[in-house]
C-alpha cells in the first residue's frame, strides 16, 4: 500500500534518513522503533508530506505522493506533540476538522465518547494538560475512518484506563485489516498490538520483519528481551567487522 | 479553499487587531478632514500615513499572524488539504481583512467629506502598498523559523524602502550629478514600491514638481496617464513576485 523507495533527507549537515527503502502492506500493522533521534518520526512525517525527502519517492497505491495530497483522506495521523491553534475550544476544533473534511465524511466518535472530551468541549486549548491534549490528538485520528492509521507514541502521556481504550481502539482497528503504524517507546504495548517490526538506527533501517521471525531469531519469548540480544548482536558484529 | 479561508478570516477577526486599525486610519482622516478644508490638502497629509503607515502595519501584522497560526497550518497540512491552499489562503485571509480595514478606515470619511478622483487614487495607492507588503512580509516569514527574525527581515524591508533607499538613491543622483541620470533613476525608482506609489500619487495630484527631479522627469517621460499605467504594472510585479517565490519556498518547506 505504502513504497518507500531509497529516501534520504538531510537537514543542512545532519543526516536524518539514509537510503530507507520499505514496503508497508494492507492488514498489517508495523511497530517502528528506534533509539531517539533515530529518525522514525521524520519517516512518518515524510510519508504524510510534512517533510520532504531530499531524494527518493514514496508510493501510495503506486501513485507518488510528491505534488498529490488527496491520499492524506486515507491516512488518520496522530502526531508525537500535537500543535492545535491555542485560542480554540476543543468543541469548535473538532467542529473545524469536520468541516474541513466536507459533509458526507463519515464520522467515528468512538473515542470522544470513551475519552468523555465531550464534557470539555468549551475548554481551549492552551488551557488543556498535555495528556488531554494526547486525547484530543487521539480522537481526531480516528474521527475519520482510513485505510491507514499512523500513531507517533500514541500511548505516552496517557493515564491507564485512557492508554487501554486506545489499545482497544487501535486493536479493534486492527481486525478491520487496515494498516497501522505504530511508535513507541513501550515494547510491552507494541507486544500487544502490532506484529511486524521496523528497527531504525541512525537513519536507517536495521530490521524489518515479523516480530515472531525477531524473537526466533533471537531465541527469546518477550519482545523487549528480543530486541535487545538483536542490538547487542548488531553492536558486535559491527566491533568485529571494525576490527 | 473556502473552507479553510473561513477559518483563517475568523482567527484574524478574533485578534481585534483589524478592527483597532481601522479605528486608527478612520479617526486620523476624519482628523484631517476636521482640520484642514482643501481636500488636495487633505490627501497630501493622507499621503504620508499611507506611505510609512500602511506597509508598517501591514509588514509587522502578516509576520506575526503567519506565525501565530503555525499550528493550524501544520493540522491542516497533515490533512487532505493543498499546501498552496493553506498558503495562499492565509495570504488572501491577511491581505483581504488589511485591505478592508484600510479602505473602510479611510474611505467612509472620504465618503462623508466628498469623493472625487484624487481621493479615490489613494485608497488605490493604499491598497496596493498593503498587497505588496504582506507579500514581502510573507517571504520573510517562510524565509526563517524563526518569529523574531522573520519580524526583523519584514522590518528591513519596510526600513529599505521607506527610508533607506531613497537615501542612496539620493547619494546616487548627488554623487554621479555630472552624468545624464534621467533614464537611470526613472529605472531605479522601480524597485522600489513606496516611491511608485508616491509617484502615482503626485502624478494624479499633479504636483509632481515637488518632488524635483525625478517627478518632474518622469512626468516629462511619461505624461500622467502612461506614468500611472506603467507603476501600477511594476507595482503589479511587486505583488506577484514575492508571493510566488514565498509559495515555492514553502512549497519545499519542511514542517
Amino acid at each position: 500500500m505504502i513504497s518507500i523507495k531509497q529516501i534520504d533527507k538531510k537537514f543542512g549537515k545532519l543526516t536524518a534518513l539514509e537510503n530507507v527503502s520499505l514496503e508497508l502492506q494492507t492488514g498489517k500493522s508495523y511497530a517502528l522503533v528506534g533509539p531517539n533521534g533515530s529518525g522514525k518520526t521524520t519517516l512518518i512525517k515524510s510519508i504524510l508530506g510534512l517533510v520532504i525527502p531530499t531524494s527518493g519517492d514514496i508510493l501510495f497505491n503506486e501513485k507518488n505522493i510528491r505534488h498529490d495530497w488527496k491520499y492524506r483522506d486515507k491516512i488518520g495521523y496522530m502526531p508525537q506533540i500535537g500543535h492545535y491553534p491555542e485560542n480554540m475550544s476543543i468543541g469548535q476544533l473538532f467542529d473545524m476538522m469536520k468541516n474541513i473534511r466536507g459533509e458526507n465524511q463519515r464520522i467515528d466518535e468512538e473515542l470522544i465518547d470513551a475519552f468523555r472530551l465531550y464534557k470539555m468541549y468549551d475548554k481551549r486549548m492552551h488551557a488543556l494538560s498535555g495528556g488531554t491534549r494526547q486525547k484530543v490528538s487521539a480522537a481526531l485520528a480516528f474521527l475519520f475512518p482510513a485505510p491507514v492509521y499512523i500513531l507517533d507514541e500514541p500511548t505516552a502521556g496517557l493515564d491507564p484506563i485512557s492508554t487501554e481504550i486506545l489499545k482497544e481502539k487501535i486493536i479493534h482497528e486492527r481486525r478491520m485489516n487496515k494498516l497501522l503504524m505504530i511508535t513507541s517507546h513501550i515494547l510491552s504495548d507494541l507486544e500487544e498490538l502490532t506484529n511486524s517490526m521496523v528497527y531504525m538506527f541512525e537513519g536507517k533501517v536495521h530490521f524489518n520483519n515479523t516480530i515472531e521471525q525477531l524473537k526466533h531469531e533471537t531465541n527469546e519469548v518477550k519482545l523487549s528481551k528480543a530486541l535487545t540480544t538483536f542490538i547487542r548482536q548488531k553492536e558486535l558484529v559491527a566491533s568485529v567487522s571494525e576490527v | 479553499m473556502t473552507r479553510v479561508l473561513k477559518y483563517i478570516l475568523y482567527d484574524i477577526l478574533r485578534t481585534r487587531f483589524i478592527l483597532l486599525y481601522t479605528a486608527f486610519l478612520f479617526i486620523s482622516t476624519f482628523g484631517l478632514y476636521q482640520l484642514d478644508s482643501d481636500s488636495g490638502k487633505v490627501v497630501l497629509s493622507l499621503l504620508n500615513i499611507v506611505l510609512m503607515v500602511v506597509p508598517l502595519v501591514s509588514t509587522v501584522f502578516s509576520t506575526i499572524h503567519f506565525f501565530n497560526s503555525y499550528e493550524f497550518i501544520e493540522l491542516m497540512l497533515a490533512q487532505p488539504v493543498k499546501r498552496s491552499t493553506v498558503f495562499l489562503g492565509e495570504y488572501m485571509g491577511v491581505a483581504c481583512s488589511l485591505c478592508v480595514a484600510f479602505v473602510t478606515g479611510v474611505g467612509v470619511p472620504i465618503l462623508l467629506f466628498g469623493i472625487n478622483a484624487n481621493a479615490l487614487t489613494m485608497l488605490y495607492t493604499g491598497v496596493t502598498l498593503t498587497l505588496v507588503f504582506v507579500s514581502l512580509a510573507f517571504l520573510s516569514s517562510v524565509l526563517t523559523r524563526d518569529k523574531a527574525k522573520a519580524i526583523g527581515i519584514a522590518l528591513l524591508f519596510w526600513l529599505y524602502f521607506s527610508l533607506i533607499y531613497d537615501g542612496l538613491l539620493l547619494w546616487v543622483v548627488y554623487s554621479f550629478s555630472d552624468y545624464p541620470l534621467e533614464k537611470i533613476t526613472l529605472v531605479l525608482i522601480a524597485f522600489n514600491p513606496v516611491d511608485l506609489a508616491r509617484i502615482i500619487m503626485l502624478l494624479q495630484l499633479d504636483i509632481s514638481a515637488l518632488m524635483g527631479f525625478t517627478g518632474a522627469f518622469y512626468q516629462e517621460f511619461f505624461g500622467s496617464y502612461l506614468g500611472i499605467v506603467l507603476s501600477t504594472l511594476v507595482l503589479f510585479i511587486w505583488i506577484v513576485l514575492p508571493i510566488a517565490l514565498a509559495q515555492r519556498i514553502f512549497n519545499r518547506k519542511d514542517l
